[in-house]
């Protein structure tokens, strides 16, 4: 059988049926992490005292830089494409992979430090929040980590067969992949300098 | 979302644009904080630049800025809910479950019966 509205847009919507499908899901990622934010909100401005200075600073600024650097190489990924640049286009979405494994590496640090002082989820509400906020987006980044991948080894296969189909697909990636650089910029000032 | 050429290739200079530009504001946000400003000031300063780092994401790298209206529909529904989900621990306080006031809980007559 074949799925309709894949590559030419549904006539009543304008959009292919993928990147509608994609903004619904982002939709409901954004309630998902609205509540954890939510929650941090009650949980902080319920508490007498907030801890200060507990993570290190620079090491999430080294990890929002390396996020925005990974939008950059996503888009140029999917503009690539467009201009019918193959090498270009692996290039960038191989350089988008690389940088979103640099981030875990930073993360994978970051939280061994923690960890081996103790302060780990349990230690306090800060903590608990911490771990949650960014344990959940690293699995965001670890989910995109592995779509691209894909579409590096052998989902490339789809770009001599249905190009158009393939575009698509890289531009749904880019929008995901976005989206998590998005919630990042919103957590970084949250937990590292509030 | 563009699909011709020359429009890809005139964005791709924006997209670096917009690039630098999200880098020198994470510097800013960064530089801001050193200042070691007052906690609402702080709070407020952070907030402000991190909602238009992420306003330049979703309109220029997600193509926010020329979508379809069905994705704007979608979007404006998950604000509405958004703002109701961040204003939801407010109901807490109204919540009096675990904190009876004495004066409207007790049934007619019940003082009498605790004297006794």
């Amino acid at each position: 059988m074949q799925i309709p509205y894949t590559v030419e847009a549904r006539p009543d919507t304008g959009l292919h049926n993928g990147k509608l499908g994609i903004w619904l899901f982002l939709a409901s990622e954004v309630m998902l992490f609205g509540a954890l934010f939510s929650a941090y909100i009650i949980l902080r401005t319920g508490s007498v005292e907030w801890p200060h200075g507990e993570l290190n600073i620079w090491l999430g600024m080294a990890n929002t830089f390396i996020l925005i650097g990974s939008s950059v190489t996503m888009v140029m990924a999917w503009a690539s494409l467009k201009l019918k640049n193959w090498a270009k286009h692996r290039l960038y979405l191989f350089l988008t992979a690389a940088l979103a494994l640099v981030f875990l590496v930073n993360k994978y640090f970051e939280y061994s430090e923690h960890f081996s002082k103790g302060e780990g989820p349990w230690h306090n509400t800060f903590f608990g929040l911490y771990f949650t906020l960014t344990g959940l987006h690293g699995l965001h980044i670890i989910g995109g980590v592995i779509v691209m991948l894909y579409l590096l080894g052998p989902g490339a296969k789809m770009w001599e067969k249905n190009p158009d189909q393939f575009a698509n697909r890289i531009e749904i990636t880019g929008l995901y992949w976005h989206f998590v650089d998005l919630v990042w910029i919103f957590l970084f000032p949250v937990l590292y300098l509030l | 979302m563009h699909s011709d050429s020359a429009d890809v290739q005139k964005s791709i200079r924006t997209y670096l644009m917009v690039g630098a530009a999200l880098f020198v504001f994470t510097g800013i946000t960064v530089a801001v904080n050193r200042l070691q400003l007052a906690i609402p000031a702080a709070i407020t300063v952070a907030l402000l630049i991190a909602t238009f780092k992420g306003s330049m994401v979703a309109s220029i790298f997600m193509h926010l800025s020329h979508e379809k209206k069905w994705i704007y529909g979608a979007l404006i529904l998950t604000a509405v809910f958004f703002v109701f989900l961040l204003f939801v621990p407010l109901f807490t306080t109204m919540d009096t479950i675990g904190h009876p006031n004495p004066s409207q809980t007790m049934v007619p007559g019940a003082e009498h019966a605790m004297e006794h």
